[in-house]
């Protein structure tokens, strides 16, 4: 996941989405018609299937979201039981400060 | 590369399966300035001090747990050692009326406590390493009806240091209470023993029950972050290749315990933020809990000990315990609290399978106190245990502790009417514990000369 126009991504406010569950048809298109209803703009995907698990990883552009963090994870949450999902957000720093010194 | 998928799936794992969580978030208070000659007005402003400075404790540390997706486990609070609190307000009355004040102040902290929605609240305690005021006394004599007439309070004697060495009359009097406090919380196997701590050294920092306090030079208030995370530690041990010499084993804990940290000191900062205070210390402790994945015992025999007591023990858990600190001081510049790791028998089922078992005794628990973070913790003992045993296990303790310029604890159950070999269970996080077995003779004539053991030669250091 390439580090973007780091002056612009100071402006962002990052969040890690993560997705879990067994894979079936339209897990993708679920979790981004929330993101697009609420203006989340995704800024990088990652996406794989292991032994019938869906895997997915997202970093998203909250800053112009339609919505506050806290509504926008239990719409993700709604979204997740629905399709069968366990779909998490959580915010960028904690990666960055376990992962770099 | 701002991290890679693989780092962040590690991060969810270590939640989701391995059990990271941040222990305790324990917000340091100063309670001097509610002294009053007047008991219950002093009450009255301890009741009101605490519930404004931490009435934001537990929704800030919730919002926290939501936008990083990592549990905070347990919300406290640690307050001035109450002894000097009381002091004006005990100063003209005689020990039964000072008793009552003392557990009025014992009382209203629970209901702080309790109306704040938090678990636990610490700093019932005294520093008599030196001597004892008579507000220490009055504090002393009431510990069994403040840990049996409250539920959630905790509190702790410091009976010795590096520098002023060990008062044993102190220790004569805390072992006394400890079976005094079992027999009032009988109905429920002498637990209330389990929210008092003898220390020695203790730590102004500590964000761990049932050692908490806010030390003097602490400012009015402090953030302390208690760190876990003994499960990551061992999947992270267990997911290591064959081969290879036990160097990477301390290289591997280091590199864990210091991910593990970086998360404590960003919820740390941003908690301290939110609550207008500052983040006084990280506590970089492997603390375990009773799910069998979450244990200090199973990272000793991942390394490769047939079971947790045999020979080879100690230099185990010396090995965990530099790599953790060695770790943990590159992530944050606040190390404090004990630091290091826990090894609480009842909290620990493996600990606890092999003093069933018989691998573990007293003698070894005791030797690997040395080269740990704490002391003999949350263990079980015979209800008919005479007190000089106990105040003998507790200047052994402080010996090592003293002698070692690091803190040590005692944390005793006396289980009434218990027998060696039969089970206490404590219900839920403090778990189930088999009565240990003791030494059958009798130090009473050494302890009964009272008196303090003089400081170690290395003291003198001016």
């Amino acid at each position: 996941m390439a580090e973007k126009d780091s002056a612009k991504a100071d402006e962002k406010q990052i969040v890690v989405l993560s997705a879990f569950g067994k894979d079936r048809t339209g897990l993708v298109a679920g979790v981004t018609k929330v993101l697009a209803e609420n203006k989340v703009n995704i800024e990088d995907l990652s996406q794989t299937i292991m032994q019938d698990v869906f895997a997915m990883v997202m970093l998203l552009d909250i800053s112009n979201a339609g919505c506050d963090y806290e509504t926008l994870q239990k719409k993700l949450d709604q979204e997740g039981k629905k399709i069968g999902l366990q779909i998490n957000i959580q915010h960028k720093e904690i990666f960055e400060y376990m992962h770099r010194i | 590369m701002r991290f890679s998928t693989n780092e962040i799936i590690e991060t969810i794992n270590m939640v989701s399966r391995e059990n990271l969580d941040i222990r305790a978030v324990t917000m340091g208070i100063n309670i001097q300035d509610c002294a009053s000659p007047d008991g219950k007005e002093m009450c009255g402003l301890i009741y009101e001090k605490l519930t404004s400075a931490a009435g934001r404790l537990v929704p800030e540390a919730q919002r926290l747990e939501r936008k990083y997706g990592i549990p905070i486990v347990n919300k406290r609070i640690a307050v001035t050692p109450v002894s000097s609190v009381i002091a004006s307000a005990v100063r003209k009355l005689d020990k039964k009326q000072g008793v009552e004040i003392a557990v009025s102040v014992a009382k209203t902290l629970d209901r702080a406590r309790a109306d704040l929605g938090i678990d636990l609240i610490g700093g019932y305690s005294a520093m008599v390493q030196r001597g004892i005021t008579k507000s220490d006394e009055i504090l002393i004599e009431s510990l069994p009806r403040a840990f049996s007439e409250t539920s959630g309070v905790c509190g702790s004697l410091n009976v010795g240091t590096s520098i002023n060495g060990i008062n044993l009359d102190a220790i004569n009097m805390a072992a006394a209470k400890v079976l005094e406090i079992a027999a009032a919380t009988k109905s429920q196997k002498g637990f209330g023993a389990a929210k008092f701590v003898v220390l020695c050294n203790a730590p102004e920092d500590i964000p761990f029950m049932a050692g908490a306090f806010h030390g003097y030079g602490g400012g009015e208030s402090t953030i302390n972050v208690g760190i876990s995370g003994p499960g990551v530690v061992k999947s992270a041990l267990s997911s290591m290749k064959v081969g290879g010499d036990i160097s990477e084993v301390s290289e591997t804990i280091k590199k864990t315990a210091f991910k593990i940290t970086r998360a404590g000191e960003l919820i740390g900062k941003e908690l301290a933020k939110g609550l207008g205070t500052t983040l006084g210390a990280v506590d970089v402790s492997l603390a375990p809990t009773t799910k069998t994945t979450d244990s200090v015992a199973e990272i000793l025999e991942e390394i490769g000990l047939e079971q947790t007591g045999t020979h080879g023990t100690t230099a185990a858990l010396y090995l965990l315990t530099n790599a953790v600190k060695t770790g943990g001081a590159m992530a944050t510049s606040r190390v404090g609290g004990y630091s290091g790791a826990f090894i609480p028998v009842s909290e620990d089922t493996k600990m606890n399978e092999a003093v069933r078992d018989g691998t573990l005794s007293i003698d070894k628990l005791e030797a690997m106190t040395a080269v740990c973070s704490l002391g003999l913790d949350m263990i079980a003992i015979p209800g008919n245990t005479a007190w000089e045993k106990i105040a003998g296990m507790m200047a052994d303790e402080m010996a090592i502790g003293v002698m070692n310029n690091k803190c040590t604890g005692v944390r005793l159950i006396p289980v009434p009417g218990g027998k060696q070999g039969q089970d206490a269970d404590f219900g839920g996080l403090f778990g189930k514990a088999t009565i240990i077995e003791l030494n059958r003779k009798s130090p009473a004539k050494f302890l009964k000369k009272g008196g303090r053991i003089p400081a170690p030669l290395h003291s003198i250091r001016n």
